[in-house]
């Protein structure tokens, strides 16, 4: 058994910063890189590309990225573990099975996870008594079943480990816990098994801090932002994991940012809910447990971790298609821009209702005043505001109305109010709305499986 | 005596569908007890009013001296419906952040 192993975030959405995963294993050493690219509306877009095309479906980002870490992986031994492969993991192994004949490597493994795209099992799963109730609203799938545009089950780290197992050089997964992807390499090299709750617990914290990237390192730091050296070239986090459970996070010390308890603690309260009960496929951690210590600068221990066993219960993912949205901006200067930006608002929601146009919302947000912070922003001397960007989106389910909307934002220029500029895109278009609907379901209703594709 | 909660607290928020999540984390001991006692779920809803249009959800962290709230209804339907500029609630620890306590 190894007596430690360093794994390396490479990403935490998709979009993200295109050099990190590179960066990540040049910049030091590191054993496993793991790329989380999924967030909860990813799935539907890969899944109209797919409709669109069979061969699409994944990231696309990943063939590039493997061009350029490939050969370099294969002589560090580096193992890749991402849930990039979306709803079409297998194409996803094939462009890199591609990519790696170009560069003439040999014996490459790649190991993919499927099974958790169930959109086309839906009817089977119902008639088995599962209705996949909205867990908000407990609504049953029926209501929305017609506009459905994709279904996965999240699974956890065990089918990662399987593919493990099996010597794979790189892991592609569809829906996969972010926690998992981290989790899955410390199970497998470490030999913890399906009851060690408190070290699934742990592997899954770590997987936590690594999951978004930058954000465990020094980026989107609120406490003293401005004391994080070298932004500019910030090194994504790294567990350093040891047998018992405890980890240290770090980073390649020749790159920037910085990981101290503070960026750690940050990261750990992001996107939670009940901290005693963080639920994955694979245990239920409890971030009460958790200790942070400081052992040097950039060096974090992560200890003391509890947890309990896994629910029997899968999250599921859906995504519906929910009408239309459109949003257009007007920047407003001094004098009065604020005032300005109100009347214009003003004049386009009178023009809007002689239309006659059909909405289930309208709102308008002034940029530089209360977009953010809403009615907490306090009353201002408009001789200091430079400019206000008036913005408004509309939703709904009538499409002629939301696309007449964008039609009526730029005549505003002419027989509005003065000093109003910003109107460049053209008018804003219509664009679906995809809404989320998270849902559970007994795991004994779906198999993961791992599909090998070799050179 | 009055102080600013961002003088004494850092923090980072997000989204979890419609509601928010804001975790508020105390830089010392001290701070930590002070943000126990401040920040109850009735303080944190009317600080929050016209934003929050949900219940408020409050748990404690005293491991790493932080609190963490969900606040429901807030996010105008949830990041890929919401309208808002912010729709993934990314502003909402520092709109808390602004809180003054009066101890």
């Amino acid at each position: 058994m190894k007596e430690k192993i360093r794994i390396a975030s490479g990403q935490g959405f998709w979009g993200d910063l295109i050099d990190a995963p590179y960066t990540q294993v040049t910049a030091g050493d590191v054993d496993y890189l793991v790329m989380d690219y999924l967030a909860e509306v990813t799935m539907s877009i890969l899944q109209k590309q797919k409709n669109k095309n069979p061969k699409l479906g994944y990231a696309r980002d990943i063939p590039e990225l493997m061009e350029r870490i490939l050969p370099i992986c294969k002589e560090k031994k580096i193992k890749v573990i991402t849930n990039g492969g979306g709803v079409n993991p297998e194409a996803c192994a094939e462009a890199i099975l591609e990519v790696a004949k170009k560069l003439s490597i040999k014996d490459l493994k790649i190991a993919v996870v499927v099974g958790d795209n169930i959109k086309d099992r839906l009817d089977e799963i119902i008639s088995a008594g599962c209705e996949l109730k909205n867990m908000e609203t407990g609504e049953s799938i029926k209501s929305v079943k017609d506009k459905l545009l994709s279904a996965n089950v999240y699974f956890g780290a065990m089918p990662i480990v399987e593919a493990l197992k099996q010597n794979a050089d790189i892991v592609i997964t569809g829906r996969t816990t972010d926690t998992g992807l981290t989790l899955a390499p410390m199970i497998y090299e470490f030999g913890w098994k399906e009851n060690d709750y408190d070290l699934l617990s742990a592997g899954t914290i770590a997987g936590h801090i690594l999951e978004c990237g930058g954000q465990a390192s020094g980026g989107n730091f609120l406490g003293d932002w401005q004391s994080i050296p070298n932004l500019a070239e910030i090194g994504f986090p790294i567990a350093e994991a040891f047998p018992n459970g405890e980890v240290v996070i770090t980073k390649h010390e020749s790159l920037g940012g910085k990981v101290s308890y503070q960026t750690v603690a940050e990261q750990l309260v992001y996107e939670i809910g009940d901290p005693k009960n963080y639920i994955t496929p694979d245990c239920v951690a409890d971030f009460t447990s958790i200790h942070l210590e400081e052992l040097a600068p950039n060096r974090v221990k992560v200890f003391g971790i509890k947890g309990n066993k896994e629910t029997e219960f899968y999250k599921v993912s859906c995504a519906y298609s929910s009408g239309y949205s459109s949003s257009g901006s007007l920047t407003y200067s001094w004098p009065k821009a604020l005032t300005k930006a109100k009347a214009a608002d003003k004049i386009l929601r009178q023009r809007l209702q002689n239309l006659n146009l059909k909405f289930d919302e309208i709102r308008t947000e002034f940029i530089g005043y209360n977009a953010c912070h809403g009615p907490l922003a306090k009353e201002i001397d408009e001789e200091n505001i430079n400019e206000v960007m008036l913005r408004i989106g509309v939703r709904g389910d009538d499409y002629n109305s939301i696309e007449r909307f964008g039609k009526e934002i730029a005549p505003l220029i002419l027989t509005g109010p003065p000093g109003v500029t910003g109107f460049a895109g053209g008018r804003p278009k219509p664009s679906e709305v995809v809404a989320y609907w998270p849902a559970l379901m007994p795991k004994n209703l779906v198999q993961p499986e791992v599909k090998l594709f070799e050179l | 005596m009055k102080i600013k909660l961002i003088d004494i607290a850092h923090g980072r928020s997000g989204d979890k569908g419609d509601a928010a999540n804001v975790g508020i984390i105390a830089y010392n001991d001290d701070g930590y007890e002070i943000i126990k006692k401040h920040l109850t779920v009735e303080n944190v809803k009317k600080h929050f009013e016209g934003i929050c249009f949900g219940e408020v959800e409050r748990f404690e962290m005293p491991n790493i001296r932080a609190l963490n709230f969900l606040l429901h209804n807030t996010l105008g339907g949830g990041g890929t419906v919401s309208l808002k500029h912010d729709a993934q609630g990314k502003t909402i620890a520092s709109a808390l952040l602004r809180m003054e306590i009066e101890i």
